[in-house]
């Protein structure tokens, strides 16, 4: 199966650019980002994968909530809406099931997701209703000048830690698994080609997938802990500071600590949302 | 090593769109571009391999390479 992106994107070297243009609504470009925010390199990847998927525009609903990474909706042609701080899920499960064949996308952040939006966020995991969450994961809260977030690491300087944050993260896949996602994942903008075939797979499973994806806000939480610049952030965060699985399977634990695992952590099969409410008509209509 | 053999490459950088973040150039494995200023610009076009890293990581929809 993941031969089949494999296929298409990986000999981007013979061929023409990446043509984005046709799932962009351009005069909206260019976007609010910051230089360097990796929010745009995150949106790139998912259009990838889109589109070797052969997804048409009108087929594809994308939700978000509030925040720098819920801005995404507003550049991209699809059926978009931009809702409420925290509450894109309850959003995407009303879209998802007036109209089940859409292609539902959420587009959150690590504050959006899991402060405010942790309610939404579980439930709709233990639904497994079919919608693909990508939690833009940047430890910190962009739009409103970098108060931390519930993903943050230990000792992480923010404007709610200035001395160092003395709480335990939430790790994102760890919640999203238990809470009963049958997709679970990590990629990261720097691994921005791993990413668009991890997003693939998330998009093409039946049922509720997450990927915590790992992106710079360099203007906020570079700044406070002392990044010299984004590309210095991407570096040891993204890249000296992860593994990917089938890398980590092959190392000793002692070599793999401290590192964060990427790519398709949990798949499960579960019974859909909406195909469970079908069945629950089917049963009581036609007896 | 024969040069003819080398396939050439031609990049397009946006100037109205490039925000000058610098990743392309600080992670371009042959250190093909630079900034000007406040823009990337190429510093030497027949270093580039077309590896097209660059356009992928670009978060601004900025930078493309094409084959000539
Ligand atoms: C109900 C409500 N509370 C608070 C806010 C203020 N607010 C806007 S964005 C945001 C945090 C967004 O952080 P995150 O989801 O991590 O996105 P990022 O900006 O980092 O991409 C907050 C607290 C709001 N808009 N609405
Ligand atoms: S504040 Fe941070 S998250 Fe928001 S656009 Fe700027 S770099 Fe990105
Ligand atoms: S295509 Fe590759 S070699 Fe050429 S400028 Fe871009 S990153 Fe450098």
């Amino acid at each position: 199966m993941t031969t089949e992106a494999t296929a298409r994107t990986v000999p981007y070297k013979e061929k023409k650019p990446f043509d984005y243009d046709p799932y962009l609504r351009q005069g909206k470009l260019p976007h609010i980002w910051c230089a360097g925010c990796g929010h745009g390199i995150v949106l790139k990847s998912l259009l990838r994968a889109i589109d070797a998927l052969g997804w048409k525009n009108d087929d594809i609903s994308m939700v978000s909530g509030i925040g720098c990474s819920s801005r995404t909706p507003g550049y991209v042609d699809f059926n978009t809406m931009h809702t409420l701080h925290g509450r894109a899920f309850a959003f995407a499960t009303g879209v998802k099931f007036a109209n089940p064949k859409l292609n539902v996308i959420v587009t959150t952040g690590d504050g959006d997701a899991l402060a405010i939006g942790g309610n939404h966020f579980i439930h709709a995991a233990r639904r497994n209703m079919d919608m693909t969450i990508l939690v833009y994961n940047n430890y910190i809260y962009g739009m409103t000048s970098g108060q931390g977030s519930p993903t943050m690491p230990e000792g992480a300087v923010s404007t709610t830690s200035r001395f160092g944050s003395i709480e335990p993260p939430f790790d994102t896949c760890e919640l999203a698994k238990t809470a009963g996602a049958t997709f679970v994942a990590r990629g990261t903008a720097f691994h921005a080609q791993e990413l668009e075939k991890t997003l693939y797979e998330a998009l093409k499973h039946k049922g509720t997938s997450v990927v915590d994806i790992l992106d710079s806000c360099p203007t906020y939480y570079g700044r406070f802990n002392k990044h010299k610049n984004v590309s210095e952030m991407m570096k040891s965060i993204e890249k000296d500071g992860t593994i990917s699985v089938a890398q980590a399977a092959k190392l000793p634990p002692e070599k793999t600590e401290g590192k964060i695992v990427r790519g398709i952590l949990h798949r499960a099969e579960r019974l859909e949302y909406c195909d469970g409410y079908q069945n629950l008509l089917d049963r009581v209509q036609n007896k | 090593m024969g040069e003819a053999a080398k396939k050439q490459w031609r990049i397009e950088i946006d100037a109205r769109r490039c925000k000058g973040c610098n990743i392309c150039a600080s992670f371009c494995p042959t250190d093909t571009l630079e900034l000007k200023g406040i823009t990337m610009d190429v510093k030497d076009i027949d270093s580039c391999i077309g590896c097209q890293l660059c356009d992928i990581r670009c978060p601004d929809f900025a930078i493309q390479v094409f084959p000539l």
